[in-house]
């Protein structure tokens, strides 16, 4: 019984995974860097979520209203200001600055919170559950999680192909030159994917902070979940990172009882189990979408 | 007046001069213990574990152009390493070199899973490896599991005669990586790194042999990482995984090889002068510093690329590691340096 619940637990738990994925994917689809600082802007979601709440005095549940948008301009903002003309000298200087950027956020966010972990209280979203059988049950909140992740995944990947913007994010991605010979500014593009990714990473720090806790040093743990669902699924492919997620989120939860130390260790190592056989992931894709 | 032959040579004049002064400065540094207070030469063990890490991460990246914050695994294997061995009763100090050969034997294996992605997909995977690395040696008990273990054999050592063979085996570590980072970049295979580092794909079509050059620099990289973990080893004490696998120390690397200079030999050393300068002076402000150098780094790594050795080297010829070639005419006037591909 243990290990079914594990595993269902652990299907769930891949839905915060492919929260913290999603953004990361479009993001390399589009400009092919990878934001080394992805869980860390997630985790300062999280607390700005923690300073608004008591001013604002809205339920928790609805904080996302507020902080995804100032994380999708602020997104918009730093791909023009700092992203962009680091993508001049080459990606690998766009790794250096977002890592660079990673130790900055976090340690703004030890000096102002300290090392101790917060989170958000949502009540009896929180604490109340589907009881299915004796032994198994489903909290609302990570049903409502896996729901969310697979709405996001759903509402990038309609985005990019059906509407006007999504395809010329497309158009970019695929040939920038031949893009902006018909009109389309690229530094524009590029700031609207990252205010996006940045969109959906908030949504993940929310989530996180609600589902489990936040500390300051907690952002490159996800950001490495992510990262892992993202190669598992197949670079580009969106709904290969959906199920990249699931799969590490079902390790983590199954090798959780065995003991908590192989719960951590086993994501990390089916990711590298995957990478010595299928490199390119289970659903490579050349282009996005 | 022109010049009757050309002749190539690998260094100018000066680096005799800075030949003589770099014995004196070593000589000078041997010395220090008995010249000095422990708490100096304590900052000088933390400077030349800096000094390794950024050495070893500068040709990783500024020449190998593999970006890793993963460089922790192997600083935590360095560790584990002279631990262990200590705790079957062998000496730390002359576990040292053990460690570095352990580092570059890890780093193999791991290289053939880690090479088949580039880019930002490597970086981030290289950091998957180290925390791998970690959580399997916390799950160890006889290492001391998550709340470490202190290294034993050392405990009959008076304080002041400890301090002053760490500081000598520091020593001996930092000039070791420099100077075979010195001679790796003059050797055959640094000119095809060289090459590598200034345009990847032209080095592969003129018969590189790209990914072998990377290897090996991954290999030396890491064992160079790997004694740099036995320092930090000795000099705490203390082996905990949470502090040897800490992606922080990833962090002071790139950012001492950034502000420096990345891509050349002095811009590390540059770099880690002015990190614990930095360090030192900004403590009072505790998490700000990292803040500030960060800052530094991150406008130093889009505006000015070089750092601050790039600054210099753009207004001058003199080289303190001349690894490149000196084009010199003969003429009555003496030599005249014409070209110089020292970069």
């Amino acid at each position: 019984m243990s290990w079914i619940n594990a595993l269902i637990q652990g299907i769930f738990l891949g839905g915060l995974f492919v929260l913290f994925a999603a953004g990361l994917s479009l993001l390399f689809g589009v400009m092919e860097v990878i934001n080394l600082a992805h869980g860390d802007i997630a985790v300062a979601a999280g607390y700005l979520a923690v300073v608004l709440i008591p001013l604002l005095h809205i339920p928790a549940i609805w904080i996302f209203i507020v902080v995804v948008p100032v994380f999708v301009v602020i997104g918009y903002v730093m791909q023009r200001l700092l992203f962009q003309p680091s993508l001049k000298s080459g990606s690998l200087t766009t790794l250096l600055v977002t890592f660079g950027l990673s130790v900055i956020i976090e340690n703004l966010l030890l000096e102002g919170f300290s090392a101790n972990s917060h989170s958000l209280s949502i009540g009896a979203l929180g604490s109340g559950a589907f009881r299915i059988t004796h032994q198994l049950s489903i909290s609302y909140l990570s049903v409502a999680i896996l729901l969310v992740a697979i709405a996001t995944i759903v509402i990038i990947q309609l985005g990019l192909s059906r509407t006007n913007t999504g395809r010329i994010i497309r158009a970019v991605a695929d040939d920038r030159e031949a893009a902006q010979l018909i009109g389309a500014d690229y530094r524009h593009v590029f700031g609207i994917a990252a205010g996006v990714a940045f969109g959906t990473v908030a949504l993940a720090g929310l989530a996180l902070s609600m589902y489990s806790q936040i500390t300051p040093s907690a952002g490159p743990t996800y950001l490495i979940y992510g990262f892992e669902a993202v190669v598992i699924g197949g670079l580009g492919s969106l709904w290969g990172t959906l199920a990249g997620g699931i799969v590490l989120g079902v390790a983590a939860t199954i090798g959780l009882v065995a003991s908590a130390n192989f719960g951590a260790l086993a994501p990390h190592l089916v990711f590298l189990a995957i990478l010595a056989i299928r490199p390119n992931g289970f659903f490579p894709k050349k282009a996005l979408a | 007046m022109n010049g009757k032959l050309d002749f190539v040579s690998r260094s100018q004049y000066s680096g005799y001069y800075l030949g003589i002064l770099g014995t004196v400065v070593v000589v000078g540094l041997v010395a220090l213990p008995y010249v000095v207070a422990q708490g100096f030469t304590n900052t000088l063990v933390n400077l030349f574990i800096l000094l390794i890490l950024a050495n070893m991460w500068n040709v990783l990246a500024g020449y190998g152009g593999l970006v890793s914050v993963g460089q922790q695994a192997f600083i935590g294997i360095g560790a584990y390493t002279v631990l262990l061995l200590a705790q079957h009763g062998i000496e730390p100090f002359l576990a040292i070199p053990v460690a570095v050969v352990v580092g570059a034997v890890f780093a193999y294996p791991i290289s053939w899973f880690l090479f088949r992605l580039t880019g930002g997909y490597f970086a981030i995977a290289t950091w998957v490896v180290a925390v791998a690395a970690g959580i399997t040696i916390t799950g160890i008990p006889s290492l001391g599991g998550g709340t470490g273990a202190s290294l034993p054999g050392l405990q009959s050592m008076s304080s002041v005669l400890l301090g002053a063979f760490t500081y000598w085996a520091s020593l001996a570590v930092v000039l070791a990586s420099l100077v075979s980072v010195y001679l790796l970049l003059r050797s055959r295979l640094g000119l095809a790194l060289t090459a590598v580092r200034d345009n990847e794909i032209g080095a592969r079509s003129i018969g590189v042999k790209v990914t072998r050059a990377k290897r090996i620099v991954y290999l030396i990289s890491a064992a160079g990482c790997a004694g740099a973990g036995a320092l930090i080893a000795i000099s705490q004490l203390n082996v905990q995984a949470a502090n040897v696998f800490n992606v922080q120390w990833t962090a002071y690397m790139i950012f001492a090889v950034l502000i420096g200079g990345i891509g050349s030999i002095e811009g590390p050393i540059i770099g880690s002068v002015v990190f614990i300068v930095l360090q030192q002076s900004l403590a009072r402000f505790n998490a700000w510093y990292l803040v500030i150098v960060g800052a530094v780094a991150v406008i130093i790594a889009i505006w000015a690329r070089g750092g601050i050795w790039g600054v210099w080297a753009d207004r001058s010829s003199t080289k303190l590691f001349p690894v490149g070639y000196f084009l010199r005419k003969s003429s009555p006037e003496g030599d005249q340096l014409v070209t110089q591909t020292n970069k």
